[in-house]
């Protein structure tokens, strides 16, 4: 490979190029990040096992693949894949748009994003190891480098990452934000915008907002650990038979640290499903022949659920030694998300509703997202009550309510963007039939490794916990009781990663042997389809885009079904209005 | 039967708090909502995708916002009466007639202290705490208060006496959880944090940690042992006459 071509194909500044950048980082760190999960998975029920080439499996190395395991998933894979890969290389033409506004901007991210996976990665290479904190830091366990191991060099790599990740993500969210705003062809308004753009849109707009309360957090955070500050450090704190004179006489708290943390924290997860929530509702309709039913509520409720995502934080805090007052006003937040919530888990059901869908892989991903959206989401009403989560708080009830919706339905919305877009991008369609096992396998393993989850937390299974067996105490009665049911879950976390190798093979398989795809194979009606904005088709590049209509419009001629996508001029007379593409006749 | 026998295993523990059953049956009334929801959802899903006839599209009213008032009146309901609860037990302190107890999360256990016979607690500080001394809690010798003071590493409280419990921590955050009287508080340091409850129930029950403190976290426990008064009695001034020694 020459010096240029290199830069052509490496340092690119092409959001194609990027994007699939982006989603090939994703894949390494959820090859990594599972990995993690399996390991810990393994350990909890079969404590004695050693790990090859490591040996036993210390506490410390438990809470540190916790920590790796949470940052690396929540962070370099369900941040960067849905928002920054997907976003890269669909967004642009989803406006027709043929770049994102800054492009050396854009490849600058990247570089930075891969750098802080980096950064992260080293920090077990370091002594001490990774931190042993959890993703979500809390001080003074994260403020004191003496409180365990990990602490020290570990914690300082993991802040810089963070804060590496941080300034990334809040320059690929301007970037999206100017695109989306300034860019957009002729004819496409704010109301004939893909829903996939709206959430696309919204999750920049909340990046923005969280990644730089996070970064003031961090900064402080590494003062706090550095140069003698007290911002999350009472006086007199006593860690490990030190006081920490360097912070004497100030008197911080590490609940200002929780508050910051959260106000970051929470709108993280809106980031990683609003992505989801746009693919599904265009899949849906796309796939069952019909307009999104109340595309106008639709974006009401992705742009509400934005707004409130940054009202509710202090529900991770109603045990920590808030207020009971604060509670109970994040719980009524907290409470009020699910309305919007459940108005577009109604339009979903109402666009499929007997549409006669065709079952492809991608639609059936999309439904399995509606699926486990419901699944994961409906707990949250319970969660958000302060009163139970005085009994459900850090149990594995939690744990089962946000992998259902991050680890599961986030997961399954990327799975039908890859399916869905795999022709746009390589020219070939994926295997359906390796894509139906692969969906079916998935769908059964998720829902039997996370559903019984809620019956261990129920009976009070902390998390963050290295060990259930060979504990003392009453303690250890009652987690002893919950080995076998732990045995389960690690069978099926077992078989749901044994599946995607189904969806690798896949991958791998169609890039070279897959079908040769049509132009528009789905009869998608949304602009990336367009001839001239193709990825891979630079001929037509000087055709000028307009848009004349919203997304998903269909109607069944005498001739068969027919699409109307959103570039082509009104050429049916007979069905000139939108009403009439409402819904598909019998 | 494996299975069976681990889905058994894996139930609500046994409630010995006088707030619990309450919370239980909050508890219990959502779970059966949502799961109620999530078959409701799952039903009309599935059910669209195979019914074949077609029917005339129903207004956004329909549709849209009348299941979405009613879902949000059940959101509600739920919100109110969960409130209610929080408010019972939170809003409000302690009777002054309660027993006081303090505890303490240091990594990696729980200390109980009991103020003894003055019924004041006497100051700790920092500087102080020497575990391998015997004084875990850095108890100031100068003050008098401290002197009677019983630190104990169980939690023992009378059956049917409310107690005041005042959470700390010496070094990190710490989660206070009592799965059994359905009770959980951060110990964080720097800060004095009061919850109470009334015990039911006699029996051994398990002090978690439910906050990551650092490597000896998941080991990080005590018993609670509720006790007849007459026991908690005289367990009591045994301790208070072994410190006075």
């Amino acid at each position: 490979m020459t010096l240029t071509s290199l830069r052509r194909r490496v340092f690119s500044t092409d959001h194609h190029v990027i994007g699939v950048e982006y989603l090939l980082l994703a894949l390494t760190a959820v090859v990594i990040g599972t990995t993690l999960s399996l390991l810990m998975r393994i350990h909890l029920v079969w404590p004695d096992w050693q790990l090859p080439l490591h040996g036993p499996i210390l506490p410390e190395d438990y809470l540190a693949m916790v920590t790796i395991h949470g940052t690396v998933m929540l962070f370099f894979v369900l941040t960067t894949a849905p928002q920054a890969g997907f976003g890269n290389l669909i967004l642009p033409a989803q406006i027709g748009s043929r770049r994102m506004a800054f492009p050396v901007l854009n490849a600058m991210s990247f570089w930075l994003t891969a750098v802080a996976l980096v950064v992260l990665l080293s920090s077990t290479f370091v002594p001490g190891g990774s931190p042993i904190s959890g993703w979500t830091a809390y001080p003074p366990l994260s403020a004191v480098a003496s409180a365990g191991p990990g602490q020290a060099m570990g914690m300082d790599l993991w802040l810089a990452s963070i804060a590496l990740f941080g300034i990334a993500a809040t320059i690929s969210s301007i970037n999206t934000l100017v695109t989306i705003i300034k860019l957009r062809c002729d004819g496409m308004t704010w109301e004939r915008m893909p829903l996939t753009v709206w959430g696309w849109f919204t999750a920049a707009l909340l990046s923005v907002i969280a990644f730089s309360v996070l970064l003031a957090a961090i900064l402080l955070l590494f003062c706090d650990r550095h140069a003698g500050t007290s911002f999350f450090l009472p006086a007199g704190d006593l860690v490990n038979g030190t006081l920490h004179v360097a912070h004497k006489g100030a008197n911080g708290s590490p609940l200002l640290w929780l508050h910051l943390f959260w106000f970051f924290g929470h709108p993280e997860v809106y980031i990683a499903i609003l992505p989801g929530f746009g693919v599904t509702s265009m899949l849906l309709a796309n796939f069952s022949f019909r307009r999104v039913f109340g595309y106008r509520i639709m974006i009401a409720t992705t742009l509400l659920i934005g707004l409130l995502g940054i009202l509710l934080w202090g529900h991770h805090m109603f045990v920590a030694g808030l207020n009971p007052f604060a509670a109970s006003a994040f719980s009524v937040t907290t409470m009020a998300i699910a309305v919007p919530a459940s108005a577009k888990v109604l339009s979903w059901i109402a666009t499929t509703w007997r549409s006669r869908p065709s079952y492809k892989t991608a639609m059936l991903f999309s439904l399995g997202f509606v699926s486990l959206f419901i699944a994961g989401g409906l707990t949250g009403p319970i969660l958000a009550q302060p009163i139970l989560d005085e009994y459900l708080h850090n149990t594995f009830f939690v744990v089962a309510h946000f992998h259902l919706i991050m680890a599961m339905a986030a997961v399954f919305g990327l799975y039908a963007a890859t399916y869905y877009w795999f022709p746009l991008m390589t020219g070939r369609m994926m295997s359906e039939r390796l894509g139906r096992w692969h969906f079916w396998l998935t769908l059964v393993g998720a829902y039997a490794t996370f559903l019984p989850m809620h019956l261990t937390g129920l009976a009070g299974e902390p998390r963050h916990y290295a060990q259930l067996a060979g504990i003392p105490n009453a303690a250890g009665v009652m987690l002893a009781r919950l080995v076998p049911l732990n045995r389960f879950i690690t069978y099926s976390a077992l078989f749901l990663a044994t599946a995607q190798l189904v969806f690798l093979w896949n991958v791998v398989r169609s890039l070279r042997r897959g079908a040769v795809a049509t132009e528009n194979p789905w009869m998608a009606t949304t602009l990336e389809w367009h001839p001239a904005l193709h990825p891979r088709h630079s001929a037509a590049m000087g055709e000028p885009i307009a848009v004349h209509r919203q997304p998903c419009q269909y109607a069944a001629t005498p001739s068969g079904e027919t699409f109307l996508p959103q570039w082509v001029p009104d050429t049916l007379a007979d069905t000139t209005t939108e009403a009439a593409f409402d819904t598909k006749p019998e | 039967m494996s299975i069976v026998s681990a889905l058994h295993a894996a139930r609500l523990p046994v409630d010995a708090s006088a707030h619990g059953p309450a919370l239980d049956r909050q508890l219990l009334l959502s779970l059966w909502i949502v799961l109620a929801l999530f078959t409701l959802a799952h039903v009309i899903l599935l059910g669209g995708l195979a019914a074949r006839r077609h029917h005339p599209q129903k207004s956004v009213w329909q549709i849209e916002y009348l299941p979405l008032v009613a879902l949000a009146a059940l959101f509600a309901v739920l919100t109110i009466r969960a409130e209610r609860l929080w408010a019972a037990t939170r809003y409000t302190g302690a009777s002054l007639t309660a027993l006081q107890v303090e505890v303490t999360g240091v990594q990696f256990a729980w200390y109980f202290r009991y103020p003894g016979v003055d019924g004041t607690f006497g100051r700790v500080r920092p500087e102080l705490v020497a575990p391998g001394e015997g004084n875990p809690l850095g108890l100031d010798p100068a003050d008098s208060h401290s002197a009677d003071d019983v630190v104990s590493s169980q939690l023992m409280l009378p059956v049917g006496r409310e107690v005041d419990l005042a959470i700390r921590s010496q070094d990190v955050i710490h989660g206070f959880s009592v799965p059994e009287m359905r009770l959980k508080q951060n110990a964080v340091p720097g800060e004095t944090i009061h919850i109470h409850f009334t015990p039911t129930k006699t029996g051994t029950y398990a002090i978690l940690c439910t906050q990551v403190c650092g490597l000896g976290h998941y080991r990080m426990n005590a018993n609670l042992r509720v006790v007849t008064p007459e026991e908690f009695d005289s367990w009591l001034a045994a301790r208070e006459k072994a410190v006075q020694r």
